[in-house]
């Protein structure tokens, strides 16, 4: 027997020497596997984030329709102007809503999944949060205009359960309601929740999923009730999570165009604000000026939960 | 402090089985208030499982628990006075040494000057003076291990329950600890139940010890008379390797028949009415460890490493002093 390290192959082979050369610098080796995704990343999202950023401060000019390539503020003036307010309001508005209740309903059911399913009962809860993912998305939300609609089940649902005042008052309220639950902000509000709730469920799943058992007990142990060791222990350990789910599901909502056209009201959200402009109104700048919109939200809602402590726990 | 008479824990036919495994099987317990109980036992003989259920993270499937005379059936965990160190320390990540140190006082409402005070307190107790602002995260495991220690201790339990605390530390480090947690035990008055799998620690640090096996509890007593005088097969095979002579055997090496326990540091090599041949040694530094065969039998003989070595294929005479074979129950 001898005592050769080599397994007989040719050593001098140029991909053994190259193998060799990326053992020896595994610096080389990981840049070169980094670069062409980060390289992409650059020059796609980097790039088109600052030709975004340069458009929204040029302005357009109203007789002849082009864009003036000079510095301005004028069109986040516009912004300003009520109507285009009132998008952004309502749209913000409606993210933080769908946020707030999708981290809510998603919590409890990410708790359970991470600290009690097991076996089958984990593999059945990864399918019903991602099955509905499988589907395309327009199919989904035909599919609910067709549920929340004035003839669909939610109306038929309500009439043999006797509950049909109680969603004729819904829809007689002011700002939620309307001529049904399809043609409202409530339908609208109720579409976005299901489409992102998976986003929500599944980040805050992780975060619990690294929670050991034995911190939880270690807090009942120490004389916490079950609610202190929630807000003391489980809660703070599970923020990541929530914040992630939150900027899936905020950032969603803002950017979303195509829900509020099909269910709702016919009043402009964001995203569609943009895609008329950029589409048929050709105002490029005005465009860009409205997606700056929901980075600089991001960038603050990030801020307050990192000055909060949201990512002490990572 | 407590009534003396009253038992700390008292486990009346307590079992706990998850479905097929008999986890912890009708044991009868008494945990004296004030003493170091060492818990005892291979892996999986239920130690840990005791633990759950006098913490109340685990119910008993049949038989009762008193704590101090009141009865734990139904006193979730955090209503005990009953605090643990676990085996992981379960430290919390997010919070600094100092707040989890000062939880169990914070979770009952005292303010924060006063829990602030009684955490520095407490760290100095354990040594860790100066160490309240740090993370766990950047704590030796030693440190995580007072900390953990300290943050039980603020509670002022009546029983502390203690998860083989000592099991991720070096040798060293381990020494010292016992050395600390008993003096601390001793200082504080508290009854400690302390489990492991280190026959030498829970000999040297318990009052009392008991033996555990497959979920019953094979002995209990002073960790002398688990030393020197086990009952079965299993306790004299467990605690520290002893050579369990069978009847037959016990005559050919001229004892009275039965079933005995004879410790191989008890065994007198180089001289005696006994011929053996050596078959294996091994140079342990303070000792030697030798295997002798006696005609048919094996004993294991163990001899201070000062003395006279004997080396293998050796023919040695060999002795059993009167009264070092112990003799057990059952055999025959
Ligand atoms: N939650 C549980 N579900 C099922 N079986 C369990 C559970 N907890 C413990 N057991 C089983 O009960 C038995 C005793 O476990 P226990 O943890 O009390 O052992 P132990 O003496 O502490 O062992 P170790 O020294 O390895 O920590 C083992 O067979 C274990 O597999
Ligand atoms: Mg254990």
């Amino acid at each position: 027997m001898s005592l050769a390290l080599d397994d007989g192959g040719d050593r001098n082979g140029p991909l053994r020497r190259l193998s060799d050369v990326f053992m020896r610098r595994p610096r080389l080796f990981l840049t070169l596997l980094l670069a062409p995704p980060l390289a992409w990343l650059g020059i796609a999202y980097l790039g088109s984030l600052a030709a975004l950023l340069a458009q929204s401060f040029f302005s357009i000019d109203e007789f002849s329709g082009q864009i003036v390539r000079e510095f301005t503020l004028k069109t986040y003036g516009e912004l300003l102007q009520p109507a285009n307010l009132d998008i952004i309001i309502r749209t913000v508005t409606m993210a933080a809503l769908v946020t707030l209740l999708g981290a809510v309903i998603a919590f409890p059911i990410a708790y359970f999944a991470a600290r009690y399913a097991r076996g089958r009962m984990k593999a059945l809860f990864y399918l019903a949060i991602m099955l509905p993912l499988w589907s395309s998305y327009l199919v989904r939300v035909y599919a609910w205009k067709l549920i929340l609609a004035k003839e669909g089940v939610v109306t038929w649902l309500a009439g043999h359960t006797g509950l049909t005042p109680l969603l004729d008052f819904w829809l007689s309220l002011p700002i939620v309601g309307g001529p049904s639950l399809s043609i409202s902000y409530t339908g609208t509000f109720l579409v976005f929740l299901y489409l992102w709730l998976p986003f929500m469920i599944l980040p805050i799943q992780a975060s619990l999923e690294r929670v050991p058992g034995s911190l939880i007990e270690a807090a009942g142990d120490l004389g916490a009730n079950p609610g202190q060791t929630f807000r003391t222990v489980i809660f703070p350990l599970a923020l990541p999570g929530i914040v992630a789910g939150s900027i899936f599901t905020f950032s969603l909502t803002l950017g979303d165009y195509i829900t509020p056209q099909i269910v709702g009201s016919s009043t402009l959200f964001l995203g569609q604000a943009v895609y008329t402009q950029q589409g048929v109104a050709g105002n490029i700048p005005l465009a860009a000026a409205f997606s700056v919109i929901p980075i600089v939200i991001m960038g603050i809602y990030l801020t307050i939960a990192k000055r909060m402590g949201a990512f002490d726990a990572l | 402090m407590t009534d003396a008479t009253i038992p700390a824990v008292r486990f009346r036919a307590v079992s706990r089985h998850f479905g097929e495994t008999r986890a912890v099987d009708a044991v009868d317990l008494e945990i004296r208030a004030g003493e170091f109980f060492a818990m005892l036992g291979p892996s999986g003989s239920g130690k840990t499982t005791c633990l759950r259920l006098i913490a109340g993270f685990e119910q008993p499937s049949a038989g009762s628990i008193e704590i101090f005379g009141e009865h734990a059936e139904g006193v979730p965990p955090y209503r005990r006075s009953v605090n643990t160190v676990f085996q992981d320390y379960a430290l919390f990540p997010h919070m600094t040494v100092g707040e989890n140190v000062a939880y169990g006082l914070m979770v009952k409402g005292v303010g924060k000057a006063e829990r602030t005070a009684r955490a520095r307190d407490m760290l100095a107790l354990v040594k860790l003076a100066g160490f309240e602002a740090r993370k766990p995260a950047q704590l030796s495991g030693g440190q995580r291990q007072r900390v953990a220690l300290a943050r039980a201790l603020i509670n002022h339990p009546k029983v502390l329950l203690l998860d083989e605390p000592l099991g991720a530390l070096d040798l060293k480090l381990r020494e010292q600890m016992q050395v600390e947690l008993k003096s601390l035990q001793r200082s504080l008055g508290i009854t400690f139940v302390f489990v492991t799998h280190d026959q030498g620690e829970a000999l040297s640090m318990a009052d009392r010890v008991a033996v555990f096996n497959a979920g019953k509890i094979a002995q209990i007593g002073a960790p002398e008379d688990i030393y020197e005088r086990p009952q079965t097969r299993f306790v004299a095979d467990f605690v520290g390797g002893s050579n369990v002579i069978e009847p037959d055997a016990a005559i050919r090496l001229g004892l009275p028949a039965g079933l005995y326990s004879l410790r191989p540091e008890k065994i007198v090599l180089g001289a005696g009415g006994l011929t053996g041949k050596v078959e294996s040694l091994q140079y342990q530094g303070a000792h030697r460890r030798y295997v002798v065969a006696i005609g048919p039998d094996r004993l294991g003989v163990v001899t201070p490493a000062s003395g006279p070595a004997f080396p293998v294929g050796a023919t040695v005479a060999l002795a059993i002093p009167d009264g070092a074979a112990h003799r057990m129950e059952g055999g025959a």
